[in-house]
């Protein structure tokens, strides 16, 4: 059983001009002690997955449809108090922008503490000495005496890596991280990663890393998951989707990561933009965008079937043209 | 054009607003009802030979001594209060748009040169401000009012009342605009189009003018709907102080305060329909002010 | 600390010194103090001996100099209607005013704020929405509508509440306290509410409008993401955030308390500064007016200060800040 299973995922935003959908049909898992990357373009809908999970959708996002089970439990449909115990510390999140998502007013060790102890029966005294171990953990230096320091005496990398140790410091079995890096200067974001990645190893906690980079991605995730549009459009291995990407959206994706190892004439790209969700074309999202498009593409929406060791969601992979 | 804006969120959100809509038709009738006065109002309270102290202090029509005559009641020189609120709106509302449009000039003038020119001036004129801001309007008014009391001669005083309170108002109430324009002309000034029309030589009131102040206009209106109310309430507020206008002359506030003495007495109309007249007026125009606000700046929404 | 509260003081001098200079030229260039308290009848020598005494015969500067440091002494000249010192007039309704002022303030502050909170959480309430059009109300009716309806209601229809005055007081040396008498609390509480409701309703929108824009925050997102408890991220997190803007506004207001004062006196017929206000604009008193545009800048740069300090307590940002300044040198 996977410990994160996300089924047929539907988010609605009702709106003056008619119900907007920005998930559709999303469907996915994530394995105990798994990192799955989860790219695409702004607007894909991969942030607005991650809140769904962890049941913090902005109003008037709604979920319309599909389930989302933890340990084979349902929690999409579950009380908020009920909800609540299982953030922190079941699913921990980790936002984009480290100077704004820590409360200015309060000290990090409160924070810290505070995060503690909602989750754990634990005294004054061992919460904040959990804290300080945590802030060491995270790299935070002389954190005995930074822990009664406030947000802004800290740049803005010691900062996503309190935010780090605030998502972990309950154990949580998943982590959400919300582009954690794309805030930060880009000198810091690999060792920003590389604590995230080394934390999660050493407690056995599996990671949705989402973000629109796909060099992260290819160095961090061991799966990936390429969002197009609110739908999936290719999800495998990430050696499989790096190396021999199954949609040509992917293909797109991956013809535009400078390459280190073999000389190409020049990045690729893809001609156009992501539809707008009010204005998602019949058959295939990506059709319009798409070089190898045929006449099924304008007219029948793909859904994800297996392509190679990856599933992509491409009629290019339709049981029937396999066999031509 | 007209289709455009007819099918705009603008339009739209306003359709779908009660709120807007209701208090909209309130303001209307307000206007309409003042403006009509003397062709609409049952009597002409201010015509000496129509009253009669036989009518004083009569009661309004649903009482059990009132009559059609008078579906409001009189007040103790037996004039009509129906008629006497209409006029009274009238004043009320003449006095309120003018000091706002008096304030309008003053905060927009002030705001574009000091956002505009920055450096000095703008410190100086935005510390002014300041310091204005922190004290009351209500405060400044009076206090402008009481100075004119003192230089002017009193019956020419008594003659330009009207104009003295225009005056006090608006000046109490220019510094909110002259912020709000400031501002937006701080963020204004740096864009691309006014650069673009720098760089072909156009004058700087001319850029302020015709590129700087269209894109400020926005928040004003919302402040400037706001301000209208708050400013009648200046104006009755001085009034029912005994410093606004005169009971030969009177707005609401003034009909408030006459009717003020008569409250003891058990003859609560004579200052009740005035004060109702205006809280509605004013709950309306704040409304529609609130409603513009939102409908303006979604975020807040 | 000391450095930052200095530096307060010190910003407040300008401020100080300018409303002066306003209310030094009100005394005198506006009217002639010297024919309005001579009268009709006067001879030459006594107008010389009069205008030496006010010191007009002096330099301009010379003048304002003085006049700032009479004022300074409470000495704000002799009020032409009254024929009575300015300074002792304001010292005796000086009491009555602060004790309305503070019972408002108080009474805002403790209704306004969990109003706004209550509203700002439960947007969508049934009573968030009574609330707010109760809010609008407040801020629509005009206060001296507000005090005739209460005295309609409380005093004229029910008789339970005294319409006028300050009932029963008890003096202690210079001041004069309602406090302490049944019927001076008694009469208190009309005009307290008049007073307050539309600074009341004022807070309970700001608080509703910071509350809603706070919550929205990334920091109070993360709090929901840490499983921190409703009542935690509402009240730990969202309420001291929105402390801040609340302050200065509240502090703003409580000043306005003052000066609005003016028209709940009126119609209470409250023996406070504003009603002598009021009674001296309508006879053109200048010195009195002149002084009470002093008296009341005071209280706004005390107001400021304490608001300043209260900022100091809730924002460590700003403590670092001045700590690292004044560590500096």
């Amino acid at each position: 059983m996977s410990l994160l299973d996300v089924q047929d995922l539907t988010v609605e935003f009702p709106t003056r001009r008619g119900v907007l959908r920005a998930l559709d049909g999303v469907s996915f898992s994530i394995e105990a002690g798994e990192v799955l990357g989860v790219v695409g373009e702004s607007g894909a809908g991969k942030s607005l997955t991650g809140a769904a999970i962890i049941g913090l959708l902005e109003p008037p996002g709604r979920v319309a449809g599909g389930r989302i089970l933890l340990d084979g439990a349902r929690i999409d449909d579950l009380p908020a108090d009920r909800m609540r115990a299982i953030r922190g510390k079941q699913i921990g999140a980790i936002f984009q922008d480290p100077l704004t998502t820590l409360n200015p007013l309060y000290s990090i060790g409160r924070q810290l503490v505070e995060t503690i102890q909602t989750h754990l029966r634990l005294s004054d005294r061992d919460a904040r000495a959990r804290a300080v171990k945590w802030l060491e953990d995270v790299g935070i230096p002389a954190a005995r005496e930074r822990i009664d320091a406030y947000p802004h005496e800290f740049s803005g990398g010691m900062r996503q890596r309190v935010v780090i140790a605030l998502a972990l410091c309950a154990e949580p079995r998943l982590v959400i991280a919300d582009e954690p890096t794309t805030a930060l200067d880009v000198s810091i974001q690999a060792q920003i990663i590389a604590l995230l990645k080394n934390l999660a190893r050493e407690h056995g906690t599996s990671v949705m890393l989402v973000t629109h980079d796909m060099g992260v991605i290819a160095e961090t995730a061991d799966r990936v998951a390429v969002m197009y549009a609110g739908r999936i459009a290719e999800i495998g291995p990430v050696r499989e989707v790096v190396k021999h990407p199954a949609h040509p959206y992917s293909e797109g994706l991956m013809g535009s990561i400078p390459s280190l190892t073999h000389r190409v004439e020049r990045l690729r790209q893809i001609d156009g933009a992501m539809p707008r969700l009010t204005a998602i074309p019949q058959g295939c999202a990506f059709n319009p965008r798409c070089e190898k498009v045929f006449d099924r593409c304008r007219v029948e929406r793909p859904d994800l079937m297996e392509a190679g060791r990856s599933r992509a969601a491409c009629w290019l992979y339709a049981a029937e043209n396999a066999h031509v | 054009m007209l289709a455009r804006f007819l099918d705009s969120d603008f339009v739209y959100s306003f359709r779908r607003s009660p709120v807007a809509v209701v208090s909209t038709l309130v303001v209307l009738a307000c206007v309409v009802g003042a403006v009509g006065a003397p062709w609409l109002a049952p009597h002409n309270p201010f015509d000496l030979a129509s009253l009669s102290l036989m009518d004083s202090l009569q009661p309004p029509v649903f009482m059990a001594d009132g009559t059609a005559a008078h579906l409001l009641g009189t007040d103790d020189q037996g004039r009509d209060v129906l008629s006497a609120i209409m006029y009274g709106t009238q004043i009320s509302l003449m006095i309120g748009f003018l000091a706002i449009i008096f304030a309008l000039v003053v905060g927009i003038t002030v705001g574009l040169v000091a956002g505009y020119m920055g450096g000095a001036v703008d410190a100086l004129l935005m510390r002014v401000t300041d310091v204005q801001l922190t004290f009351p309007s209500i405060l400044i008014a009076l206090l402008v009012d009481g100075v004119a009391r003192a230089v002017l001669p009193r019956d020419f005083h008594d003659r330009m009342q009207i104009y003295v309170l225009v005056f006090a108002i608006g000046i109490a109430r220019w510094p909110q605009f002259a912020r709000t324009v400031r501002g937006s002309t701080l963020v204004e000034r740096g864009r691309e189009y006014v650069m673009a029309a720098k760089v072909i030589g156009l004058s700087s009131p001319r850029i302020m003018a015709s590129h700087i102040l269209p894109n400020v206009l926005g928040p004003v209106l919302v402040i400037a709907t706001l301000n209208l109310g708050l400013a009648i309430l200046d104006e009755a507020t001085l009034s029912f102080l005994g410093v606004g206008l005169p009971p030969t002359q009177p707005s609401l506030g003034t009909l408030i305060r006459i009717g003020n003495d008569f409250l003891f007495s058990g003859e609560w109309w004579v200052t009740i329909f005035p004060g109702v007249m205006l809280a509605v007026m004013v709950l309306s125009i704040n409304l529609l002010g609130d409603w513009l606000r939102d409908a303006l700046n979604p975020r807040l929404r | 600390m000391f450095a930052f509260i200095l530096s307060r003081i010190l910003q407040a001098v300008p401020v100080l010194l300018v409303v002066g200079f306003i209310s030094y030229a009100m005394f005198a260039f506006v009217g002639d103090p010297v024919t309005i308290m001579l009268g009709q009848d006067y001879t030459e020598a006594q107008r010389v001996a009069l205008v030496h005494q006010l010191g007009l015969d002096q330099p301009f500067f010379v003048q304002y100099a003085k006049y700032m440091w009479a004022a300074l002494h409470g000495n704000f000249g002799i009020s032409y209607r009254m024929a009575r010192p300015v300074g002792d007039l304001i010292a005796e309704r000086l009491p009555a005013t602060l004790e309305l002022s503070l019972t408002s303030a108080v009474l805002a502050v403790l209704v306004g704020v969990p109003m706004g909170v209550y509203t700002g959480i439960r947007r969508n309430a049934v009573v968030s929405r009574i609330f707010m059009i109760f809010s609008l109300l407040g801020v629509s009716l005009p206060t001296f509508l507000i005090g005739i309806l209460l005295i309609l209601l409380f005093s004229v229809v029910l008789g339970w509440l005294p319409s006028f005055g300050r009932g029963d007081v008890v003096h202690f040396a210079h001041w004069s306290t309602g406090f302490l008498t049944p019927l001076g609390l008694k009469s208190l509480i009309l005009p307290a509410i008049t007073l307050g409701l539309f600074q009341m309703t004022l807070i309970m929108r700001l608080v509703r409008a910071e509350m809603l824009e706070v919550l929205r925050s990334d920091y109070i997102k993360f709090a929901r993401a840490r499983g921190l408890s409703q009542r935690a991220i509402n009240f730990g997190h969202a309420l001291k955030n929105t402390l801040v803007p609340v302050i200065t506004i509240i502090g703003l207001q409580i000043g306005g308390l003052v000066a609005f004062s003016i028209v709940t006196e009126t119609v209470f017929q409250w023996p406070g500064m504003g009603l002598l206000l009021v009674q001296s604009i309508g006879v053109a008193d200048i010195p009195v007016m002149a002084a009470y545009l002093q008296l009341i800048a005071v209280v706004f740069v005390c107001i400021n200060l304490i608001v300043d300090l209260l900022y100091y307590a809730v924002d460590p940002r700003l403590r670092m800040d001045r700590g690292r300044a004044t560590g500096g040198h």
